[in-house]
């Protein structure tokens, strides 16, 4: 995973594999891959943004996954004579129209977010990854029916894709998760399907091919390790992505329903009382600023290490 | 260039004959009666009926998308469930709001974001570039229906500068434009910095260039070299960018129109969806998305335009 495909070919240590003196051994190889990755973690450690990132990101996953703990109040007790109140030191972050503790339900709300991303960008990647292997490796038909199918779906505007699919199923949070799944296949398919491509006709793949190894084989063994990496950033920065669509789609009462804190739902309910509670889309929208924050903070120093050439022309 | 287009022209349509494939199948793979799904519980028998003989239910399935194809061909995207007005008739009348506010979001964001990039990569590391920096990652972390909030928040509730809600008086223009300034911005925050980051990053990579070099050393003036050479070049992956990124730019339209209840069309499928009104929803997604395709058509031709080397790639 932290070798990617150029460096090793064209770096120093193809100079070890294509020579091999005798003087070369396997511990020599192996301490240089470790120098290497010695190098790749300071070079992540001095990089502000991406030490930012990862500040940023922890604390999204400390805070969803330990929200019952951190939380003050139960995010759905009401508390009706506190209703609408501002930041106190009863409640940080003010409460809703119903008494319910602002923070709390922001606590809560990372969850929501945290099993959408999680489960949306997982199953995307691991599916796009999959498809984009089939498109590089297969027949060319095989290749340019799945190009279109790709086409076809990148060519809906997310947004509008998910309202029509929920003006016909109606809001759950089945439904967000097949949207953010759906709409992100095609971006790892394609990357996949790329990088599939200029290995498909690399010597080590001919050479596994001539020894009569498995399409099966040949794919899960040589291609995947080499095409895994640049998926990986890329589903770092698709991160922010999924999650707006979630808050976005709650915001709008067609994502996760009202009685569960999501930051969508605590944004719409803040956007109903604005005139009266400001605070309240205020303390819904931090979370989500950090967080997109973080993601793209952590994807971008990532991919300036790893895969510097994957910047260009995005 | 001729077989380019061609070739480009033909794949949009087999895109756009998908689209519409999608839209229509959405229908029929939700299981149950398709007429009850597309008209919500609330629907009368009568209703119910109405909508199956008008949509040729009882027909076989390949027939109903014959005939939508064809109808949608000549314009005709069917009737409202409600007024039983036709659905392109109410699409004409929202869709000039849309493009409005689509129009002013994108043109302020290039007129501003693109001499933003070109200044900072003039002077790389000075003040400015600095600022354009911290600027760009900090408006592209923000989800834009977030922006929309803030905005209306900040200066419609707050400080009561700019109207919240709403199109202005038809005739109006004064009050037109001032309704239009909010949520323009909204939309086109983000672009600013995603425009400027790009052009930024392309310039300083053209400012390498040998051609650039000469071009200064026969003494052309700085202006001349930067605008009338350099940018020439620099703008093309931001012309890709625009029209691949305008889908996203949709999609914050369509936030864009629900929070400041502008009548576009992404308010028509808002409020459609909520009323389970069907027919146009998927008559006015087919046109949200033709436009998306039409932006991405006329991007790719541009490019191909300004570089022949694309031209032969295809």
């Amino acid at each position: 995973m932290s070798e990617n495909p150029s460096e090793s070919e064209t770096g120093e240590p193809a100079v070890d594999a294509s020579g091999l003196p005798d003087h070369v051994t396997d511990a020599d190889i192996r301490e240089s891959a470790a120098r290497e990755r010695r190098e790749k973690l300071r070079m992540f450690l001095t990089n502000w943004q991406g030490v930012t990132g990862l500040i940023l990101v922890t604390l999204f996953f400390a805070s969803a996954i330990f929200a019952p703990w951190l939380a003050p109040y139960d995010p759905n007790a009401l508390d009706v004579p506190a209703r609408l109140s501002g930041p106190t030191w009863d409640h940080l972050a003010g409460t809703d129209q119903l008494g319910r503790d602002t923070l709390s339900r922001i606590l809560y709300g990372g969850r929501v977010a945290l099993k959408i991303a999680a489960i949306g960008v997982s199953v995307a990647l691991v599916v796009g990854l999959i498809l984009g292997m089939i498109a590089g490796f297969g027949p060319r038909w095989l290749d340019n029916l799945l190009l279109l199918a790709f086409d076809t779906v990148r060519s809906f505007p997310t947004i509008v894709l998910a309202l029509a699919m929920v003006a016909l199923t109606g809001p759950s949070l089945g439904m967000v998760l097949a949207i953010v799944i759906i709409t992100s296949i095609p971006q790892y398919a394609r990357v996949a399907r790329t990088a599939t491509l200029t290995l498909k006709n690399t010597d080590f793949i001919l050479a596994e091919r001539s020894l009569g190894a498995s399409m099966a084989r040949i794919l899960l063994h040589h291609v995947m390790p080499n095409v895994v990496g640049p998926l990986l950033i890329l589903a770092a920065m698709d991160v922010p992505v999924v999650v707006t669509v979630e808050a976005g789609l709650s915001f709008l009462g067609l994502g996760v329903l009202p009685p569960t804190a999501s930051w969508g739902t605590i944004l719409n309910e803040g956007y109903l009382v604005i005139r009266d509670a400001p605070w309240m889309v205020i303390a819904g929208g931090i979370p989500l600023i950090l967080t997109t924050l973080g993601f793209t903070f952590l994807g971008e120093a990532l991919r300036d290490i790893f895969d510097p050439r994957m910047g260009k022309g995005r | 260039m001729l077989y380019y287009l061609t070739k480009r022209l033909g794949l949009s349509a087999v895109v756009v004959c998908l689209v519409v494939l999608v839209l229509f199948s959405l229908l029929h793979l939700i299981p149950g009666d398709p007429a009850t799904i597309a008209l919500g519980p609330r629907a009368t028998p009568e209703a119910i009926a109405r909508y199956a003989e008008k949509m040729h239910l009882d027909e076989p399935v390949w027939r109903q998308f014959m005939i939508y194809v064809a109808n949608a061909a000549t314009g005709d995207l069917g009737l409202d469930v409600f007024s039983d007005r036709p659905v392109t008739a109410i699409i004409m009348e929202r869709i000039g709001f849309t493009l409005a506010l689509v129009g002013t979001g994108m043109g302020w964001a290039m007129l501003l974001g693109i001499p933003l990039g070109c200044l900072a990569a003039v002077k790389p590391n000075s003040w400015l570039d600095r600022i354009t920096g911290v600027f760009s990652v900090g408006t592209i972390a923000v989800p834009s229906f977030l922006v929309s909030i803030w905005a209306l928040l900040i200066f419609a509730v707050h400080l009561r500068w700019l109207p919240a809600i709403g199109a202005g008086e038809p005739g109006d223009l004064g009050d037109q434009v001032s309704h239009l300034i909010l949520p323009a911005f909204a939309i086109g925050l983000s672009w600013v910095g995603y425009l400027a980051r790009m052009v930024r990053a392309s310039m300083l990579e053209v400012m390498g260039e040998n051609y650039i070099r000469s071009a200064r050393a026969f003494g052309l003036r700085p202006r001349r070299v930067i605008f009338g050479y350099a940018l020439r070049v620099a703008i093309l992956p931001t012309i890709t960018l625009i029209g691949m990124g305008f889908g996203g730019m949709i999609s914050s339209t369509v936030f864009a129109e629900i929070i400041f209840a502008r009548p576009g069309i992404g308010k028509l499928i808002f409020d459609a969806v909520t009323a389970r009104n069907f027919p146009i929803v998927q008559g006015a997604v087919l046109v949200a998305t033709g436009l998306y395709i039409l932006v991405v058509l006329i991007s790719d031709i541009l490019i191909a335009w300004f570089d022949p080397r694309v031209r032969e790639s295809l």
